[in-house]
């Protein structure tokens, strides 16, 4: 059953990646990789949510495993910080690197919070 | 930093994902073309998702298995896009199934962070600093290695032939 669920949810997660990135694109023309940014940073934020409820295994399955783990790249995320470097543009692969981190781990502490904040 | 500092082929893309700087990509969502694009990403992104899965069921209870999803997601980023981006090599749709939809969903930043989050909650700070970087090592040490040796490849046969 689990494998189903992971399933439709990566089945949505993966392409709303896709049409965030390009809406986040056309809003802010940019070298710097903000579509990838945004999405990473909305996955981890509400896997920190999920993680922090305690949800069941299908819930998580679903939403956790397929859609936030669909949603979320680091393969993208990796790609994009070897070609910022390569094309010349070593802070903003730095920067990438950093804000990502900084952003995505914040991102979950603040989704433990709300979570906890919601079961109590 | 504009739009007019970039080649505008596909080879000076920087998001593997899309970069609308390239304008077959910015076209791809044009008309009816856009569902199936969307699909290809979609069943892709089913795909790579179970084999995560897959992984975890295999190898439960250890972040070094989603570790390991990420360094081969990542070197396998690197071997597509030369062969696709730079090389303009294969089907419209294979940089949204494979990239975009397996590699996408294979590979998790979401796990990767809540992860390194419970590590430190836990008060394993040092193994949480560990995984955190080692990830971000072994992740940009194998799309180099993925691109680099690619590249290589495609020389000695562009030499060869």
């Amino acid at each position: 059953m689990n494998w189903l669920l992971v399933a439709v949810g990566a089945a949505v997660g993966a392409p709303l990646r896709y049409l965030t990135d390009r809406a986040v694109q056309v809003r802010h023309d940019s070298v710097f990789p903000w579509g990838t940014f945004v999405v990473n940073a909305g996955a981890s934020l509400l896997l920190g949510v999920l993680t922090g409820a305690l949800v069941f295994s299908g819930t998580y399955a679903l939403l956790g495993t397929g859609l936030c783990g669909a949603l979320s790249t680091y393969s993208t995320f990796s790609y994009e910080t070897l070609r910022l470097a390569e094309r010349g543009w070593t802070f903003l692969a730095v920067a990438n690197v950093g804000a990502s981190l900084l952003v995505g781990l914040g991102a979950v502490f603040l989704g433990f919070d709300v979570a906890r904040g919601l079961v109590q | 930093m504009s739009r007019l500092s970039h080649p505008t082929g596909s080879e000076g893309a920087i998001d593997p994902d899309v970069d609308l700087h390239v304008p077959a990509q910015r076209a791809e969502t044009a008309g009816r073309g856009k569902w199936r694009v969307l699909a290809a990403i979609s069943a892709g992104g089913v795909l790579g998702a179970l084999a995560r899965y897959g992984a975890v069921v295999l190898w439960p209870g250890s972040v070094w298995t989603v570790f390991g999803v990420n360094v081969v997601g990542c070197a396998l980023i690197g071997v597509l896009m030369v062969l696709v981006s730079e090389q303009g090599r294969g089907h419209a749709l294979l940089r949204p199934f494979l990239g975009v939809g397996v590699l996408g969903g294979f590979t998790t930043f979401s796990t990767y962070a809540v992860d390194v989050a419970r590590l430190l909650e836990r008060g394993e700070a040092l193994t949480a600093m560990g995984y955190a970087a080692g990830t971000l090592a072994g992740a940009l040490g194998a799309v180099w290695a993925g691109v680099a040796v690619t590249r290589a490849a495609v020389a000695r046969a562009g030499a060869a032939s």
